[in-house]
């Protein structure tokens, strides 16, 4: 199958070189920012010298080409660098710190995935017919609610009115047992779950009807089998590229995107220690983070293309 | 009804019943609620502190870029932890006098020129090692010298050399200062072994707490310290917890995750007080929120363009609206009652005509350019919005400029003529004045430069008389309030709040948050 081959080899190389291209990006973007990492370290109690002498020891006075390749080769080494601010190295840090946000990803996808395409699925069964205007209405109301707010809706009515979960998840811990680690994250988790819900049962939804007016739907149809089996069966397989596609897309924003989730319920995870060290300008740490989510979300659409293209026999079995 | 406030003061003194059902059903008997207040208080203390237990503490302020090292420390957070595992020499006492803490005593020359203090002898720091004079000198040194970047180095300056005698230190000062005891209580000068020189961040200090986890941003976890010299420290166990979401942290207390947290937003506050279990303390501080005019800098270099600025804003309308009245107006100085040497000024009232008046006599008509951000301080673009209202009454045009947060501590602030601004205040008048309103203060964010007024600072520094010395902090004072830069509607008070699983909170050091962060310590889980 050198087709095959050939496809997946461009993609990944693609890929990396959108990765480069980023991290280009990322470090023109973070050395044109205004204001002054010093002054942002030290706040309005910086006296003149402990801001001067702060600058010398950050070295901030260096050329910014070559603080880009000695960042870029500390990166393709593994080494992100200190931080600025606390002096901890990045690498350690961050990896504690996406374990915690991959642990509150993983669980939102484990809920949200299966149920967005059962509710898609569900929604083609009953197509046009009250469960589908229901679904259709419930996930898009709660796409367009800002997740801050869904998030302190549900902290005053479950967490502080009927308590059946924490408010927020300050007893999370990564070396708590697995039950309290999953009821301190219940409410972040049903946040996440609605904000990527819609997305994924909508286009499930599109996707296997746009299969459903196909012949050999028809003739499954002919062969009187139950609607739900056809559907599942016959109509599915054959739509999974775009549906895998969007899945991909909402596992990536998952990652990347649960900075505001996270700092509303205090989850210590990469977005809150992304914005953390925003707000005091440590450069290396948002450039490790900026990184490492360009990271996950170009990985993750790789994902979904080589998945594509694997379940496209046209490619998979070449002329 | 004597049997029955005995009957409810037991149950409140065991934990039985909340600070608010007691205040109410004492006032059901007849009582007012300031003598409900005060047998509250009596009836808890009575009872005495409990031990053990965990107390978990949810503040505003940390991030996971902070060290425990605590000549770095800037927020809430940070001294909230300096508390648990360090101490100073000295430290402030409820009453507004200094203690000692790694201090026994201390004592100074009549001229307040050499200070001695006293090692309190058979201490230990969490590390096993005894507490020596050396380390105490140690300790200055690493927060004085030119590359040092502690938030100490303003005090440090003005000390010529530290000395180790026995078990004894020699402060000797450049110039007289009798507030010395004052400014080595900064909880920057915590005690290190060997002045923290090897390892800053180690948090190894002689407090009553010794940290067992710090995650910076997160979490710090703390276990009483078996060896503590004193008898602070009531729970077993101090957890502090970083939320800095309004709401998520006034949620937190709520659903008591927490016992405790700082900074009610006073918008919330008044909701957040009648939620049932929860207790909110507003506490008076030298904290202000200003506007602040160069006083080098035309139009402001006029000293009747100021004088119009400060006729017309409207004070009680800024407490009001913007500190939704937890908070006290200002009078154009940055000292309110919570200093040790507070002398009143008359108040300057919003007065259009008189604004007018000087606005008219300056010979300045062009408008006023005013920068403002959000961070300047919280509402700071309400309050620009309302001041411009007020001074429009008066025929005076002023222009908002917002921007944004970012950089606006190093590109507006002490750089721009006129913005929004806010002080968090000093323990001593000595040191608001000398770290912003002395001629030569690095921080002279409004370049008020008065030869009278340094004069009459340098002298007070070293003036033993307690009334002369007040005298002279009320001239300084007038001269600020009619000549200064500085426009001062509001002193904000700090609003704290805990639920009614914890007790013990009493009127700590004036105009702190928090009992002076000692809270989490002076506190006690009910059983």
């Amino acid at each position: 199958m050198p087709t095959l081959v050939k496809l997946l080899a461009q993609r990944i190389a693609l890929g990396l070189l959108l990765l480069f291209l980023v991290s280009i990006l990322i470090f023109a973007g973070t050395n044109i920012l205004p204001g002054d990492v010093a002054q942002s370290i030290l706040g309005q109690s910086a006296t003149p010298e402990a801001l001067a002498n702060l600058r010398k020891e950050l070295g901030l006075n260096d050329p910014v080409v070559t603080r880009y390749f000695s960042w870029l080769g500390g990166a393709l080494h593994g080494d992100l660098g200190t931080a600025l601010t606390s002096r901890l190295d990045i690498a350690t840090e961050i990896g504690r710190r996406l374990g915690n946000t991959l642990f509150l990803a993983f669980w939102a996808a484990v809920i949200a995935v299966p149920l967005a395409i059962f509710l898609g699925l569900l929604a083609v069964r009953y197509r046009d017919r009250w469960p589908d205007k229901v679904i259709s209405a419930f996930t898009l109301a709660s796409i367009s609610v800002p997740e801050f707010l869904i998030g302190y809706l549900l902290m005053f009515f479950i967490g502080v009115k009927l308590r059946w979960f924490p408010s927020t998840a300050i007893s999370y811990r990564p070396d708590a047992d697995l039950f309290t680690r999953l009821e301190s994250i219940a409410l972040p988790v049903a946040v996440l779950t609605f904000v990527v819900l819609a997305h994924m049962m909508r286009m499930t939804r599109a996707a296997i009807l746009n299969v459903m007016q196909s012949a050999y739907i028809e003739t499954a149809e002919l062969k009187g089998l139950r609607m739900f089996t056809i559907i599942w069966r016959h109509a599915f397989p054959n739509s999974i590229a775009p549906i895998v596609n969007v899945v991909m897309l909402n596992l990536a924003y998952l990652v990347v995107g649960v900075v505001v989730i996270e700092v509303v319920f205090v989850y210590p995870g990469m977005g809150q220690y992304l914005v953390d060290h925003v707000s005091k300008r440590d450069v290396p740490v948002v450039q490790a983070c900026g990184l490492i989510f360009a990271a996950v979300y170009i990985g993750m659409n790789l994902i979904a293309d080589v998945v594509s293209i694997l379940a496209n026999p046209r490619l998979r079995h070449p002329k | 009804m004597k049997d029955q406030l005995d009957y409810l003061k037991w149950r409140v003194g065991a934990g039985r019943l909340s600070r608010r059902e007691f205040l109410g059903r004492a006032s059901a008997l007849g009582l007012s609620a300031f003598a409900a207040n005060t047998m509250l208080a009596d009836a808890v203390r009575a009872a005495g502190a409990q031990k053990g237990g965990t107390m978990i503490v949810g503040l505003q302020g940390g991030s996971s870029s902070d060290s425990l090292d605590p000549a770095l420390a800037t927020n809430q957070v940070a001294l909230s932890a300096i508390r648990l595992w360090g101490e100073s020499l000295v430290e402030l006492a409820p009453d507004g006098s200094v203690e000692g803490k790694v201090a026994e005593s201390f004592e100074s020359s009549p001229d307040a020129k050499v200070w001695t203090f006293k090692i309190r002898s058979g201490i230990q720091f969490s590390n096993g090692k005894d507490v020596t004079a050396e380390d105490v000198v140690e300790t200055m040194d690493r927060h004085s010298g030119e590359d040092t970047k502690s938030g100490a180095l303003g005090i440090m300056r003005g000390i010529s050399s530290v000395k180790a005698e026995g078990d004894t230190v020699i402060f000797e000062l450049e110039t007289p200062n009798a507030d010395l005891p004052y400014l080595l209580a900064d909880y920057h000068l915590i005690i290190q072994p060997g002045g923290g020189k090897d390892d800053p961040a180690a948090a190894i200090g002689t407090g009553p707490y010794i940290i067992k986890s710090a995650e910076m941003g997160v979490r710090i976890v703390a276990e009483k310290n078996p060896n503590y010299w004193g008898d602070l420290g009531n729970a077993e166990t101090i957890e502090i917890v970083v939320i800095n979401d309004n709401t998520a942290r006034v949620a937190a207390l709520q659903s008591g995750q927490v016992h405790m947290i700082d900074r009610v937003p006073p918008r919330t506050a008044g909701l957040v007080a009648r939620a049932p279990g929860v207790n909110v303390y507003s506490t008076k501080g030298p904290g202000h929120y200003v506007f602040i005019a160069h006083c080098n800098t035309a139009p402001f270099d006029n000293n009747d363009v100021r004088l119009a600025l400060k006729y017309g804003i409207n004070r009680q309308e800024m407490v009001d609206k913007i500190l939704f009245g937890y908070g006290s107006i200002g009078n154009d100085t940055p000292i309110n009652a919570s200093y040790p040497y507070f002398t009143e000024i008359e108040q300057r009232e919003y007065d259009p005509d008189k604004a007018k008046f000087h606005f008219d006599k300056s010979g300045y008509d062009g408008s006023i350019l005013l920068r403002t951000s959000d961070n300047s301080f919280p509402g700071a673009p309400d309050a620009a919005a309302l001041y411009q209202q007020s001074l429009a009454a008066a025929g005076i045009n002023m222009e908002i400029k917002r921007e944004p947060n970012d950089g606006y501590w190093s590109e507006v602030w002490n750089v721009q003529p006129f913005c929004t601004s806010y002080w968090g205040g000093r323990p001593t008048q000595d040191q608001m004045y000398t770290t912003a309103y002395l001629s030569s203060a690095d921080w002279n964010d409004t370049k008020f430069k008065n030869e009278q007024f340094d004069q009459l600072l340098i002298a007070a520094r070293g003036e033993l008389d307690d009334a002369k010395r007040k005298q002279m902090y009320a001239d300084m004072g007038n001269i600020l309030h009619n000549e200064g830069g500085l426009i001062c509607p509001m002193f904000n008070d700090f609003i704290d709040a805990t639920t009614d699983k914890i007790a013990g909170w009493e009127e700590g050091v004036a105009g702190y948050a928090l009992m002076n962060s000692y809270a989490p310590l002076k506190m006690w889980v009910v059983a």
